[in-house]
């Protein structure tokens, strides 16, 4: 093993030195100077994200604890895309009076958690995947409790990490089993030697729920909404996106080559969960009236079309799934830039404060009216790709009836999605957001997210491109 | 470049160009020139499409082109038009160009009912122009969305009601279709080869009779949604009640028939034997539709629920009669497409106009209109008239045609059916006649009225534009009927799998 070996791990190791750079910069600027350390991050973090585009090298390291091909590069590389729009957009908000002193520390923070997604997706073992898993986890409760003056942005972190440590567990008793029935804990090992024994199933489910935490399926998903409520926009924009799309990936990766034998049996329970969380996802988004929180459970409903795409067990289905998590991203960043970008300036979170919205900020309206089409699946935005792809691959495998519940939740989703395109062009308001200019960065973070909502769904060499690189379930 | 895609090209170009208009004028100017434009070009391309017919061009589709756009999934950008496409793409560009008219005061946010108008249009257009199920699929859900902000925004009435009522069931009729549209594409070959989503490729192919029945209630509703087909025509009188006068016009008018195009372009003709069993479940809920509607017609007294109901009525007779599933009543299915779309635009029209004057619609409230303003209240009685089937008009064609088509099944339960949907065109005489009488002819009621003004130039724009069309059809519809019936033939003949009887002309 040579030196050169290590360029395999190029986005990690990129993003680690990154993190420290960011860490020695602050400590060399002057208290009143903070703040330059922001488009230096970003810029720091652009250069990376280009970087990541570069033709890469692929293989094994660690005698198979850590692998990369074109799919995880891949992966890494949309990823590392949603966070730099989710960094353009959070500029205003960093920039205020309040966050002076830690500023330094978001970058950190979120870029550590990043690296460990990025080490999650390449993992060729259990172990990895573990590891990448709690360090992907815990500074992200550090990150919702950011604001930790504000005692719901405390409460969220604690919410976060009691219930990751708990998810955590779960899913470490679950790899027990697993090393205890097989004795390995290297995928491909695993994977010869899973079969359908009572322990071997209780082992996929112990570690099927962990993942499921992390996804926020129902019933798993409780800590979400306060979670989501609790921290600072931009943050919780990393979670509902990057975070599940992250944990998304790993799941259908493993789902699809660890327990490849007893596909069988977890379709049906995919299938059972995925009507559970697309139903009360939605049925409680209806309700909603802050932003945040109603973002939250719609994301919730979308993780249940998500598990469409892992039902399919082929090809199209992991592409869809890749593909959907990138189109997601797109158009979730779009709507939690607006209201990223309202937050920050106003303080407005709540739908009422909405009203009458296009009259004084007919740009952020139309995005925001974009990026809920595209959410809803509507033509001829990219959600609307997205959806067809990923039903098209449960429909591949014959779930007919599981295509049509969606379907009709993707309508029920309509009307919540709705009611915010009416608060802003049809009710009324005597006092409506006024209008404001956002700063450059924010600009380019929303503009990116209604270039990609508008491009990626007719730009079908996307798709291609996703699916040269993807694979259907092993048998 | 092929001529089809300019269907879709124009109205595109037209948005952008509003886009950059800076007032009201310029906005209007712009959507007529665009309109305007889309109107000659649909003239051109049936002048074009007659002649490669009389050429001796026997392809089942003209203009064909074809271009890959998702290729591991066979997506395909596929377009190409028969002589039904044709017709409706005429008909589309005839109500766009008069419903811009229509709306010639809109002054509210006029630039974005603009825009959202001619995109709606646009769906449309491409929606016809399709033959690749995908972009087909893509195009219908594109031409349902903006109506949630036309009628929310510009409509009368309780608006958000309507317009979340009518947009999330024809969304969840669209849910249905999603299913069978997919159950379709995954058996449109035979196992082993490139699956496809190419209308004419699927028709070579034999969906297994299992999957047929179970798709094609999927498939059938799907689109009955928007063809009002009873009980899912709920959404109609509340979403036409609401909407503005231009987006009744062309949701009325066009959207509705992409229901009965749909059923028979997607779910019966290729699925047949399931369409034949099921037929009579299917004829007995449109033969509701059709005598329902008439008798919620006559009960009404505002004049857009009049019409509505009146639509609903209309429209199951489309339905009613593409399940006949024989030549002559499917051709009168699409005259009927044809004359109720440019009948009911000429009624929604007016309706507006004569809103925009009296500023009410409740039919008792008005009267003698005809002395105040001779222009509408002549039109008016035309359309009226056109609508109950007088001969010489588009609907005595549309619906005679139906009615000897319907009648030449020999069975009981068919014509029986057929004597009771041919019941409401006594309903029919009963309602228009009444509203007539009431509205046009009597006492004035209220001296307001006596100073209103007749129609203004656009306004005559508009409706003359539907009335010549309407008259056309009805004093020589043989040019129309034979460009249906050339296509409609090779249909026809795979829904039934035999060579069937000549048309009625």
């Amino acid at each position: 093993m040579s030196i050169y070996d290590f360029l395999t791990m190029r986005h990690e190791l990129i993003l680690t030195a990154l993190v420290l750079l960011v860490l020695i910069i602050d400590l060399n600027l002057k208290q009143s100077q903070k703040h330059r350390i922001i488009p230096i991050a970003i810029g720091l973090f652009f250069i990376h994200t280009v970087v990541g585009f570069l033709p890469a090298q692929t293989g094994v390291l660690f005698g198979g604890m850590y692998h990369t091909d074109g799919l995880t590069i891949l992966m890494k590389n949309i990823l590392n895309v949603g966070v730099l729009i989710i960094l353009f957009q959070s500029t205003t908000w960093l920039n205020k009076e309040e966050n002076g002193e830690k500023i330094s520390e978001f970058f950190i923070l979120l870029l550590s958690t990043l690296v460990g997604m990025n080490f999650m997706i390449s993992s060729g073992d259990f172990l990895m995947l573990y590891l990448g898993l709690e360090l992907a986890t815990i500074p992200m409760a550090a990150l919702a409790a950011y604001t930790h003056h504000q005692t719901r942005s405390a409460e969220a972190g604690i919410k976060l990490i009691l219930s990751s440590a708990l998810s955590s567990g779960i899913l470490l008793f679950g790899l027990s089993l697993i090393y205890g029935s097989t004795g390995s804990i290297y995928f491909d090992t695993v994977g010869a030697l899973y079969s359908n024994t009572p322990m071997q199933v209780l082992a996929f489910i112990f570690f099927f729920t962990g993942m499921a935490f992390k996804i926020s399926l129902v019933p798993f998903h409780l800590w979400t909404a306060d979670v989501y409520e609790g921290s600072p926009v931009n943050v919780t924009s990393y979670f509902s996106v990057i975070s599940k799309g992250a944990s998304a990936f790993i799941l259908i990766m493993v789902m699809y080559t660890v327990f490849h034998s007893i596909a069988y049996l977890w379709k049906d329970i995919v299938y059972l969960i995925a009507v559970m969380t697309m139903t009360i996802g939605n049925l409680f988004a209806l309700r909603q009236k802050n932003m945040k929180r109603f973002l939250a459970f719609s994301s919730i409903a979308q993780a249940g079309f998500i598990m469409l795409g892992i039902i399919g067990g082929n090809k199209i289905g992991m592409t869809a799934t890749v593909y959907f998590v990138l189109v997601y991203i797109f158009s979730n960043l779009g709507a939690f830039g607006v209201i990223s970008a309202i937050s920050a300036k106003t303080g407005k979170e709540s739908m009422d404060d909405y009203d009458g919205l296009y009259a004084t900020n007919p740009k952020l309206s139309l995005l925001m009216t974009l990026s809920v089409f595209s959410l809803a699946g509507i033509p001829p935005v990219a959600g609307f790709f997205g959806k067809f792809f990923l039903f098209t691959s449960a429909a591949s495998g014959g779930y007919y009836w599981l295509v049509f519940i969606a379907v009709l939740n993707a309508t029920i989703s309509l009307y919540y999605y709705l009611l915010v395109v009416k608060a802003m062009f049809i009710n009324k308001n005597d006092e409506p957001i006024a209008f404001f200019n956002s700063d450059t960065m924010t600009k380019i973070g929303l503009f990116a997210c209604a270039l990609g909502i508008f491009v990626i769904g007719f730009w079908s060499q996307v798709y291609e491109f996703i699916d040269a690189v993807t694979f259907a379930i092993v048998n | 470049m092929n001529i089809l895609s300019l269907f879709i090209l124009i109205p595109l170009l037209t948005i952008i160009a509003i886009m950059f208009t800076s007032n009201m004028k310029q906005t209007r100017i712009v959507s007529a020139v665009g309109m305007g434009i889309q109107l000659i070009l649909a003239g051109i391309l049936v002048y074009l499409y007659l002649s490669e017919r009389n050429a001796g061009n026997m392809d089942a589709m003209l203009f064909y082109y074809d271009a890959v756009w998702f290729p591991t999934l066979n997506i395909h950008y596929t377009i190409g038009v028969d002589g039904i496409s044709v017709a409706m793409i005429a008909l589309t560009s005839i109500v766009v160009f008069a419903g811009i008219f229509a709306s010639w005061m809109v002054d509210f946010l006029y630039r974005e009912f603009f825009i959202s108008l001619i995109l709606l249009a646009s769906g449309v257009f491409g929606f016809f122009i399709s033959l690749d199920i995908f972009t087909m699929f893509l195009f219908y859900e594109l031409a349902v969305i903006p109506m949630y902000l036309l009628i929310g925004l510009w409509g009368s009435g309780p608006k958000e009601y309507s317009a979340m009522k009518l947009t999330l069931m024809l969304m969840a009729g669209s849910a249905l279709l999603f299913v069978a549209i997919l159950g379709i594409y995954f058996y449109s070959a035979p196992a082993g080869s490139q699956l496809t989503f190419n209308l004419l490729e699927i028709a070579k192919n034999h969906i297994p009779i299992e999957m047929q029945r179970f798709l094609f209630p999927f498939a059938f509703i799907g689109f009955g949604v928007l063809g009002a087909l009873f009980p899912f025509h709920t959404w109609s009188p509340d979403g036409h009640a609401s909407a503005p006068t231009a987006v009744s016009m062309l949701h009325a008018g066009v959207l509705m028939k992409l229901g009965g195009y749909g059923v028979f372009r997607v779910a019966i003709y290729l699925m047949p034997e399931a369409a034949h069993e099921q037929a009579w479940i299917f004829l007995i809920l449109t033969g509701i539709s059709v005598v329902y509607g008439a008798f919620g017609a006559v009960v009404q007294k505002d004049l857009k629920y009049i019409n509505a109901y009146s639509s609903v009525s209309h429209c199951g007779l489309v339905l009613f009669a593409i399940l006949m599933m024989n030549q002559t009543a499917m051709n009168g299915a699409v005259i009927q497409m044809i004359s109720h779309g440019l009948m009911t635009a000429l009624f929604f029209a007016l309706i507006g106009m004569i809103y925009g004057r009296t500023h009410t619609r409740l039919i008792n409230e008005m009267g003698g209109l005809m002395k105040v303003m001779p222009f509408l209240g002549v039109v008016y009685v035309i359309a009226g008239l056109a609508s109950l089937g007088l001969p010489g008009l588009s609907g005595f064609v549309a619906e005679m045609t139906i009615f000897v088509g319907s009648f030449q099944h020999t069975d009981t339960f068919h014509r029986v059916l057929t004597i009771v949907a041919a019941s409401s065109i006594v309903i029919t005489a009963v309602y228009i006649l009444r509203v007539v009488g009431t509205l046009l002819f009597g006492p004035i009621k209220n001296d307001h009225f006596l100073h209103l003004k007749d129609a203004m130039w656009f306004e005559r724009l508009s409706t003359l534009t539907l009335l010549i069309a309407i008259a056309a059809i009805g004093m020589a519809p043989l040019w129309l009927s034979n460009m249906i019936n050339f296509s409609l033939g090779p249909i026809v003949e795979k829904i039934n799998g035999v060579a069937t009887v000549a048309g009625l002309f």
